[in-house]
């Protein structure tokens, strides 16, 4: 710690910072627009001008920009000394020479870190008589709207894009007052990340393209802390509705895992929560029910008929607990085949037992070097790829702190950087967008990526097993590796369930747990099909093939199936004849599905938006995620579960009111689940005055006009029994706890940047620690290696080994259906290798017909120079492909 | 004593003095057009709608009377897809047309809004929509705003220049 005077003032601070985020963290409010939290310091904006003195005696002092600063002991400065705080009236004064006049059609407005900002400094009159520079749009495709007349030229977009998150299509035109940001032609922005960028713009230029077809401002929405439920990473994030429906999502900070930043799909998926395929009302095959009808009539079956659950890996772990409790646990079953099933427990079971920790995002930023086995992160795990193309940059980092140039120093750490990168290997079947940032690539089928992680296991640990037949490219191949991940300091090794491949999940572990015995910072990271996989393989259950089976067999008349798509988990003939032969089928979904569509009765559950619920990530961390809004007849699944169990007489649901009581059964039964009841505070929670916290703002409009055109008397407004937030403006405005914070918001700081007050120092955890608790780390005791070495893959005449690719929109249930997702899901296809193409006489675009697990499909072909020979690519979780389990054998055909 | 004859006598002059009681409703008084009362939307001199849904005039109202939707035109105009006003809950303090970036919202020297019925205090867009601009007959915002819509692009409002070509190489 060092002291620093801020106008005369000790302070005690920490050295290595720059004085901008030392103001910030003490709790100035100090203007600025080109630095980011995430993206450094370039000092181009001139806005965050402060005085600093010589020593004491020094009267006089000297500008300078404090975001370029490095704090150091005594030293002496002002925030509001006359001469800076003109300086920076003088920047805003300039900077809005060109602003159009459009506060007021500006979607930014109300939540603009240029209004806060021009506020703050005072600035009121445009003084300046000339004409206003102009620019034209672009079309920047269905997520971003580009108004370009905004910009104030901070280079905030183009720094984040592209040297942050990698993307090339986006960049700065042009020179002097004209600068442009924007595509070269107009078109849909490629990179994963780009919803970001109406984050990181501190004014209107990038706006959520989304949000603008039912435009709300941020004052009047209703918002709560919620966790992204397209993936198994678990970002969180805040959802915000008005008049009854979803209209945003915005990252919400969590020093651990998303920290500023969510994907596109996380950002654009909510839609399908507003889309006209939901289940909106109790019906009975078909036709509109009363629900207290339908609860008495489901609960008689319960009571009268052998029935049988099945439950979801992208349900709460209340909704499935629930489930397991009313139908017993013999006859849960988690709704996944038995293939991805024994998937999701092995990788759980190398996280859970294994002697590697799970990292998280944030740890993964810091790893300085990763090997990737089996897992086109961009597409199944997008942030975690961001967090990759962080990591790349650690080893050449170290070139920056030798020259004695701070870290956030952003220009000049990356021109000492230059094209430098760490280590990171990357070994998957078809190329992906992480190649360009790779020291090396390894393309190949499954068994042999998997056969590459148990070599370079082999040769940082001899006691490992052997890989016999490695062919010499992939001896070297592994020696390098080997050789990299043994001269980090914190190498992380990434795998996952996208390809379909136990072996490849083995040899992740088998390398990491090597690595481990050598280097004690090793980390592991897998990824999971689907949101709450972790949650529910730590659960419990049987796979869906002995649900098929029970049914089969005349065990079973009833099945109450649990948000699921069966036909997502396994061949349609076989859930067709399973559904045909149920007698009462039984389905608790919010959104209609093909199983749906076959239900005797549909009960309309709540999505993330109108349900409480916990779910756990991919490093098993239990996150909540709280209600946003009521909406009438819809219930979350726990909820219609518990109803179900207490009429039907279950005796621990029917003391069941609200979900604390759920938390607190499931972690007093599991053993695993022990201390998730503290994952956020109880119901009874209220701030120190007594009252709750409210998910609206308190400047929230329209509360005696919104609903006068049903009825002039206003209704109570809806209770919240499971949390302690108000569904209102009313409640305490302060800070509240991390766990429950609905929206950040800070006097002065309309904008998301108000972040910056919500966290012990700017960049790292929230106030009271970031939320969430973790479920299970390493056991360091525990070490063996996995023995299971796979046969190299060896092509066969007239057959193709396919394997699934993964798409980030389109492959994911739920996202695909929100309107503006369903724009950039691409059609079905098969992709072979050039060769093998040539060999069938097929190119680009072709039809092909290719017989798989039972199933005939006609499909174009893509041609691809990176695939094996012998391999073919199948997109997976298309809407518009029905389920094949894959990896599997491929007849092919003209 | 004395106070006592001295107020007789002047309400006793009281009796001479020019009445102030108005015969209302037969007889109305003169009010002046910053009188504030019943709520009306405008529109812009080219008969467009001055709303442009910022909900402005919704945050500022202290009893939260005011609900609306933006929406927009193919074009890019953006304009109330519903706007409401719940006059029962009114108390025509002003601060919407304050507010105001538009001059969109004004009120009006109008104040005969009686009802029987409370429902019908609720106004919707076309009860408030009249067709002229009000106490501002001359301002048009999308003249003056960056934003391009139908009939007007980019570099066409006032005292803005044309758009700049960026791939232009001279400085």
């Amino acid at each position: 710690m060092v002291t620093i005077y801020i106008d005369n003032t000790p302070y005690q601070v920490k050295p290595g910072k720059n004085l901008l985020e030392t103001c910030l963290t003490l709790g100035f409010d100090l203007p600025y627009f080109c630095w980011h939290p995430a993206l450094g310091s370039v000092g181009a904006c001139r806005q965050c001008a402060i005085k600093m003195y010589r020593d004491a005696d020094d009267k006089s002092g000297r500008l300078v920009m404090s975001c370029m600063e490095p704090v150091s002991n005594n030293q002496r400065i002002s925030i509001a000394d006359k001469t800076a705080v003109d300086f920076r009236e003088g920047v805003i004064e300039w900077l809005m020479t060109n602003h159009p006049h459009d506060c007021a059609v500006c979607d930014e407005g109300g939540a603009c870190h240029l209004q806060d900002m021009t506020v703050m400094t005072g600035h009121t009159y445009r003084r300046f008589k000339f004409k206003k520079r102009t620019h034209v749009n672009q079309d920047l495709g269905p997520f971003i709207n580009h108004e370009m007349n905004r910009c104030i030229q901070c280079y905030r977009c183009v720094r984040f894009y592209k040297d942050y998150a990698g993307g090339e299509d986006l960049d700065v035109f042009a020179s002097k007052s004209n600068v442009y940001f924007g595509r070269s032609e107009p078109g849909t922005l490629e990179s994963e990340f780009s919803g970001n960028l109406s984050e990181v713009c501190p004014t209107g230029v990038f706006t959520d393209k989304t949000l603008k077809q039912h435009y709300t401002r941020k004052w009047d929405l209703t918002m709560a802390p919620s966790i992204c439920q397209h993936c198994s990473l678990g970002c969180n994030i805040i959802a915000g509705e008005r008049y009854g429906d979803l209209r945003m999502i915005a990252n919400r900070y969590h020093g651990e895992v998303n920290g500023y930043f969510i994907c596109d799909r996380g950002r654009f998926g909510y839609e399908f929560v507003n889309a006209p395929a939901r289940v909106r009302q109790t019906t009975q095959l078909g036709q509109p029910v009363d629900e207290d009808k339908a609860i008495t009539q489901i609960s008689e079956l319960l009571k009268n008929s052998k029935v049988i659950g099945i439950g979801s890996p992208r349900a709460s772990l209340e909704s499935n607990y629930a489930l397991k409790k009313l139908v017993g646990e013999t006859n849960f079953h988690k709704g996944v085949s038995r293939q991805e099933q024994a998937l999701m427990e092995l990788a759980v079971s190398i996280l859970n037992t294994g002697p590697v920790r799970a990292l998280s995002m944030k740890e993964v930023e810091k790893a300085d070097a990763v090997f990737i086995l089996g897992e086109d992160l961009t597409n199944t795990s997008p942030m975690l790829a961001l967090a990759i193309r962080q990591s790349v940059r650690q080893q050449p980092l170290h070139e920056v702190n030798a020259l004695a140039v701070p870290e956030w120093n952003d220009a000049a750490a990356r021109e000492i950087i230059q094209q430098k990168k760490g280590p990171l290997f990357v070994a998957t079947v078809a190329e992906t967008k992480l190649d360009s940032m790779a020291t090396k690539t390894f393309r190949a089928a499954p068994q042999d990526i998997s056969r590459l992680g148990f070599a370079v296991a082999n040769l940082i640990d001899p006691s490992a097993p052997q890989v016999s037949n490695l062919h010499e490219d992939e001896r070297a191949m592994s020696e390098l590796i080997a050789k990299s991940l043994l001269a980090s300091e914190r190498p992380v090794i990434i795998s996952g369930t996208s390809c379909q491949s136990d072996s490849v999940l083995k040899a992740a572990a088998n390398v990491a747990t090597a690595l481990q015995k050598r280097n004690k910072n090793t980390g592991i990271v897998l990824t999971f099909p689907e949101s709450n996989s972790v949650g529910l393989a730590l659960m419990g259950g049987n796979p869906l093939e002995e649900a098929f089976q029970k049914v089969k067999s005349g065990n079973t008349d009833t099945v109450i199936i649990l948000e699921n798509d069966l036909y997502r988990h396994s061949q349609t003939t076989l859930v067709d004849e399973f559904l045909t032969k149920c007698k009462t089928v039984v389905v608790v979904d919010h959104s209609q599905q093909a199983t749906s569509a076959k239900a005797q009765w549909l009960i309309p559950a709540g999505t993330f938006a109108e349900a409480d619920g916990t779910i756990v990530n991919n490093e098993g961390r239990a996150q909540r995620y709280f209600q946003v809004y009521e909406k009438m007849n819809v219930k979350e699944s726990w909820r219609w579960l518990t109803n179900l169990g207490a009429t039907a007489g279950i005796t621990p649901m029917q003391s069941w009111k609200n979900i604390d009581h759920i938390t607190k059964a499931l972690a007093q039964e599991e053993e695993v689940f022990r201390g998730i009841e503290r994952v956020s505070l109880t119901s009874d929670y209220r701030m120190q005055d007594g009252q709750r916290v409210p998910r609206a703002p308190h400047r929230y409009s329209g509360r005696t006009a919104m609903l006068a055109n049903v009825t002039v008397s206003e209704p109570k407004p809806p209770e919240d029994p499971d949390s302690g937030m108000s569904f209102t403006m009313e409640g305490t405005r302060a800070m509240p706890p991390s766990s429950m914070i609905p929206f950040f918001w800070s006097p002065g700081w309309n904008s998301v940047q108000s972040v910056n007050k919500y966290q012990e120092e700017v960049g790292a955890a929230l106030r009271g620690g970031d939320p969430g608790i973790r479920l299970f780390e390493a056991s360091a005791t525990q070490s063996h290696y996995f023995n299971e070495v796979p046969e190299k893959f060896i092509a066969v005449d007239s057959k193709l080994w396919i394997v699934p690719l993964h798409h980030i929109y389109g492959s994911e249930e739920l996202s695909a259906k929100s309107a503006s997702v369903a724009k950039r899901v691409p059609l079905p296809y098969l992709m072979l290798n050039a060769e093998d193409a040539a060999k069938l006489g097929l190119k680009e675009g072709d039809a092909i017909e290719v017989a798989v697990g039972g199933d005939q499909l006609r499909l174009p072909v893509k041609v691809s120079a990176s695939l094996s020979m012998g391999v073919a690519g199948l997109p997976a979780g298309l809407p518009t492909l029905s389920f094949v389990e894959l990896p599997a054998w491929g007849l092919v055909k003209r | 004593m004395i106070s006592i004859v001295r107020s007789l006598w002047l309400v006793f002059l009281h009796m001479f003095h020019k009445r102030e009681t108005v015969q209302y409703p037969e007889q109305k008084n003169k009010l002046t057009t910053r009188w504030r009362g019943r709520i009306v939307l405008t529109r812009d001199p080219d008969m467009g709608e001055r709303c442009v849904g910022c909900y402005l005039c919704a945050a500022a109202c202290p009893v939260d009377c005011i609900s609306l939707q933006a929406t927009e035109d193919e074009t890019g105009r953006r304009y109330p897809e519903f706007f409401r006003i719940n006059f029962s809950r009114c108390i025509f303090c002003g601060y919407c047309e304050e507010a105001c970036p538009t001059y969109a919202i004004q009120l009006i020297p109008d104040f005969e809004m009686g009802e029987y019925n409370r429902q019908n205090l609720v106004y919707e867009k076309k009860e408030l929509l009249i067709d002229g601009p009000g106490k501002y007959p001359g301002y048009n915002y999308y003249k003056v705003a960056g934003l391009a819509i139908g009939g007007k692009g980019k570099g066409q409002a006032q005292n803005e220049a044309p758009p700049v070509d960026i791939k232009s190489l001279i400085p």
